[in-house]
C-alpha cells in the first residue's frame, strides 16, 4: 500500500469541507459562473476541484460511478479510503465522475422520479479548461438575464433541461475551478 | 481460555491494539525509544460504529448498539502506512496504534512484538483469567440425584 495513493484528504476537514461545500452551493445557485474549489487533491489525473467535490459530497450512502476515463485502481482506493462511498454502476449512481466523452451519453443515469426528483445523478465532469468547448447562453433560476458559458456539448444539456423537474445536475471541474449546470437552467446554443 | 495471538498477522496485532490499555501502548513506544517522523493521512477523528451481532452466532443479524471509535491513519517517511482503530475517545492512543501498525510492517516488527505486544497480551489474559476465576468461585453445579424409578 503506497502512501501516495492515500494522501490528499482535507488536512483541516471541518473548515475545508465547509468552504468547499459553500463553493459548490454558490456555483449551483449561480449556474455558469466559475468558483474556486480547492483543499483536497487526489491521485494523478484528478483535478483539485473534482477531488474536493468528491471529498465533500460523497459518503457511505452515496454511490459513485467512475467513468472509464477515471476508473483506475489508485482512484478507487483513494475514494474508498477517504469517503467510504460505494463504487456503483451508472444506473445506481448518486454521483458520476469522469471526462465528458467517457461519462456521456446521459441516458443511463437516474433522473429521479416525480415523487422524488432528488433521486438523480450529479455529474462531476472533468475538463481541461472551463472556457473550452461549445459556446452557450444560459438562462433560468439564479441568472438575472443571461449568462454565457462553454460546455463540452450542448445537445444533451438542452434535452436534460426539458426533463425538468427531473434530470441530472452537472458540476464542471478544471484545476481549482468549478462551474455548475443544474437541471433548471435553460441552454441555448450560440 | 484466552485468545492466541500470532503477531505475524496484521489482523492479530491490530485486534490486540484496539483493546489494549492506552498507558501500556504509549509506555511501550517510549521504552523502545520509537518516535519516527510521520505525516497524517487522516488525523485522529472520533466517530461511532454500529456493533452488530447474531443470536447464537448464526441467527439473523441485529444491531446491538453504537460504540465510540477513534481512528487515525499515517505514513512514515519510508512509505509504510499505518492505521489505528481503537475503542473510545482516545486520540493519542489511535495515533500510537497507527504508529505501531506502520512499524510492525518493517524490521522493528520482532522487537515490538516481543517487548510491547506480548506483555500487553499477557496482562490482558491475566486480567481475564482473574475475572473468570472470581466468577468460577461462585459457580453452582446443579445435578439431579438418581430418582430411583425402578
Amino acid at each position: 500500500m503506497e502512501a501516495a495513493v492515500l494522501s490528499g484528504g482535507f488536512s483541516d476537514p471541518a473548515l475545508q469541507s465547509a468552504r468547499a461545500f459553500r463553493a459548490i452551493m454558490d456555483a449551483m445557485a449561480r449556474p455558469g459562473r466559475t468558483y474556486i474549489l480547492d483543499g483536497g487533491h487526489g491521485p494523478d489525473g484528478l483535478s483539485r476541484a473534482a477531488a474536493s467535490a468528491v471529498l465533500t459530497l460523497c459518503d457511505p450512502d452515496t454511490g459513485l460511478y467512475l467513468a472509464p476515463s477515471h476508473d483506475t485502481p489508485d482512484l478507487r482506493r483513494w475514494v474508498t479510503f477517504h469517503t467510504s462511498a460505494p463504487l456503483v454502476s451508472q444506473s445506481e449512481a448518486s454521483f458520476a465522475l469522469g471526462a465528458w466523452d467517457s461519462l456521456s451519453p446521459l441516458d443511463p443515469y437516474p433522473i429521479g422520479t416525480p415523487e422524488y426528483p432528488d433521486r438523480s445523478t450529479t455529474l462531476i465532469v472533468e475538463r481541461a479548461g472551463l472556457g473550452d468547448g461549445v459556446a452557450v447562453r444560459l438562462s433560468g433560476p439564479g441568472i438575472e438575464t443571461t449568462q454565457d458559458a462553454h460546455l463540452p456539448d450542448a445537445g444533451p444539456f438542452v434535452r436534460n433541461a426539458a426533463l425538468y423537474p427531473l434530470g441530472v445536475d452537472a458540476l464542471f471541474t478544471s484545476e481549482d475551478q468549478v462551474m455548475a449546470l443544474p437541471r433548471s437552467t435553460q441552454v441555448e446554443v450560440l | 481460555m484466552s485468545k492466541k495471538y500470532d503477531f505475524a498477522k496484521r489482523q492479530d496485532w491490530l485486534g490486540l491494539l484496539a483493546v489494549a490499555p492506552q498507558a501500556e501502548v504509549s509506555d511501550g513506544l517510549d521504552r523502545l525509544g520509537l518516535s519516527p517522523a510521520f505525516t497524517w493521512l487522516r488525523k485522529p477523528q472520533i466517530g461511532s460504529v454500529m456493533v452488530r451481532g447474531r443470536q447464537g452466532g448464526t441467527g439473523a443479524p441485529f444491531n446491538l448498539g453504537e460504540m465510540t471509535v477513534t481512528r487515525a491513519s499515517l505514513t512514515l517517511e519510508d512509505g509504510r502506512v499505518g492505521h489505528g482503530y481503537v475503542q473510545g475517545r482516545a486520540l493519542q492512543k489511535a495515533e500510537h496504534c497507527a504508529l505501531i501498525d506502520a512499524l510492525m510492517q518493517g524490521e522493528e516488527a520482532t522487537r515490538i512484538a516481543d517487548q510491547i505486544l506480548e506483555p500487553i497480551a499477557k496482562s490482558l489474559a491475566a486480567q481475564k483469567a482473574e475475572t473468570a476465576g472470581k466468577a468460577a468461585q461462585t459457580k453452582v453445579d446443579f445435578f439431579t440425584m438418581a430418582r430411583g424409578e425402578d
